[in-house]
């Protein structure tokens, strides 16, 4: 009973990392909150495995990632479609499945968005550090030993045995958040929108935007028409608290959304992604485009709460 | 005048109450930081204080953006003069200079037209203010630097700066806590942990401290270490 071998990584992919719903709290000393990129796939999954929708993840980032299970659990894959099969045979996504000792897991290439989450019965078991168990890659703490997972780490969970009743459950397809290539993110005016003239701001409405290969869990990045200051109008500010959703643009006048890993910045935000529309950030992939649609704080919030009361419709399904 | 408080999205206010790098504008987002702490007003997540605002993250659905901006302005009639405690203690941060540690501290001397040790005497003659934390965990921006060491960024910023290196830019000296990029220069490098999350203080510095730098030899720094 208690901590158990549960994972071993054969191969991460290009980038595979423990995540959960993130860090609080520490913003006023510079630590960023992390989390999972789209968190509520990554809560999703947690609930319906039967764990808390905090549990940690493995977070996988587009192809390439291939694990053996080490004992008997149920798990559920979330998120982008990563063509997951299990020994081979095609595996259903927003599910339970169960998993015995030596199975090979693997999510070879994407058929549709970047980041797909792996939920295990008992959340992968690692030690909290600052209330969260996100590796936070950049500073390098959190997670399995502070980094990205590599090929022979062995993951633990705890007292998988304990949530095998949960096989077979599996999200209706309305709760599915199912990624396209074809991003419209919905955003309200960013504190410096008036550093940028009325044609800046038109362009960046009307900018169909391609999602830069550079584009990583730091950011988004947009390739597309330059978003020109107004004259005179300083390539940098001092610098200030920043959010995730935040879309700054720095001197080169290319726009960049930025994620949760960054708690202060200098550059000019035009706009910021409202966070209803934050877990699509998650899933937005290089070689997608993006356009952004302007709203208003009412319908921000209005969208907000259809998004919670959805992740609270999981949590009364998988409370039996 | 102030404070000005704009929205960041739908889950963020950013409280300005001044401009320019300013102790007296430090002073009032560090008054204003604080007073929110005490108040744990419903649905605050938590605030981050910066040169001149205050980034106040809030959850949406249970407060209402235009109800906390009216408790915030009702906060913000602050005294000038510092009304924030006693002056904290100088925290003495040990610097190794030049050399490996500083691989700019040549180039800041040729730019200013002074020798090396001008700039060590200059850097470590000044008590700094940390005005926020930010960019990476622990990393802490403080001034005012000596108007006679004001440099400019480097034209290209490194992809890989040491753990401890103590930089300098425009008006602002710092320290990198954990190994990342950057565009500062750096003038030399302490044995001193910034940053350790393990510890239930995780960061040595906060907003507000006060900062001396001692010039320390290399043997030195190598005792420091053990």
């Amino acid at each position: 009973m208690g901590a158990v071998d549960l994972l071993e990584i054969l191969s991460p992919g290009i980038l595979s990392s423990l995540q959960d719903t993130g860090r609080t709290g520490f913003g006023q000393i510079g630590v960023a909150p992390s989390g999972a990129a789209d968190n509520y796939a990554c809560r999703v999954g947690n609930l319906l495995v039967g764990n808390l929708e905090n549990a940690a993840a493995v977070e996988v980032t587009l192809m390439g990632f291939r694990a053996r299970f080490r004992c008997e659990t149920v798990f559920a894959l979330t998120g982008a479609d990563l063509q997951p099969s299990l020994n081979g045979q095609p595996l259903p996504l927003w599910t339970v499945c169960r998993a015995a000792p030596g199975d090979i897991l693997d999510m070879p290439s994407p058929a549709c968005g970047c980041r797909a989450y792996l939920s295990v019965g008992g959340g992968f078991h690692v030690p909290a550090v600052m209330g969260s168990r996100a590796t936070n890659i950049g500073a390098g703490f959190g997670g399995h030993e502070g980094r990205a997972l590599q090929a022979g780490d062995i993951v633990q969970s705890h007292d998988p045995q304990q949530y095998m009743h949960t096989a077979q459950r599996s999200l209706p397809d309305t709760l599915r958040a199912v990624p396209v290539s074809d991003w419209v993110l919905r955003v309200l005016p960013g504190p410096q929108e008036n550093q940028f003239p009325a044609r800046s701001r038109v362009l960046f409405h009307e900018t169909t935007y391609a999602v830069s290969g550079s584009s990583d869990r730091t950011g988004v990045r947009l390739e597309g028409p330059a978003l020109p200051k107004q004259p005179g109008a300083p390539d940098s500010i001092l610098s200030e608290g920043i959010l995730g959703g935040a879309i700054q643009v720095p001197g080169d006048g290319k726009p960049i959304i930025l994620m949760n890993e960054t708690v202060t910045g200098g550059y000019c935000k035009i706009a910021v992604v409202i966070t209803a529309d934050l877990p699509l950030l998650g899933q937005v992939a290089p070689g997608d485009t993006v356009r952004f649609q302007a709203t208003d704080l009412p319908s921000a919030l209005a969208l907000l709460r259809r998004v919670e009361a959805a992740v609270d419709w999981v949590r009364g399904y998988c409370s039996d | 005048m102030w404070p000005k408080i704009r929205h960041l999205g739908d889950r963020g206010l950013l409280v300005e109450l001044g401009t320019g790098i300013d102790p007296a504008v430090s002073r009032r987002v560090q008054q204003l930081h604080q007073i929110l702490a005490r108040e744990n007003f419903y649905g605050v997540v938590e605030t981050v204080p910066a040169y001149c605002s205050l980034l106040v993250v809030y959850d949406p659905l249970r407060a209402a953006p235009e109800a906390l901006v009216r408790q915030i302005m009702g906060l913000c009639h602050f005294e000038d003069g510092d009304h924030s405690g006693p002056p904290p203690d100088v925290v003495e941060i040990p610097v190794v200079y030049g050399g490996e540690s500083g691989p700019d501290l040549e180039a800041v001397a040729v730019f200013h037209g002074m020798t090396p040790a001008d700039v060590i005497r200059l850097h470590s003659g000044t008590v700094y203010r940390v005005y926020m934390i930010g960019f990476t965990p622990g990393f802490p921006y403080m001034g005012e630097l000596p108007e006679a060491l004001d440099t400019p960024r480097r034209e290209t910023p490194r992809t890989h700066i040491p753990k401890g290196s103590v930089a300098i830019a425009q008006r602002q000296t710092g320290i990198y806590p954990v190994v990342s990029p950057g565009g500062w220069q750096i003038i030399g490098r302490t044995p001193v942990e910034l940053f350790d999350p393990r510890q239930e203080k995780p960061s040595l510095l906060g907003m507000g401290d006060h900062v001396r730098f001692t010039p320390i030899t290399e043997e030195e720094r190598l005792q420091w270490a053990r």
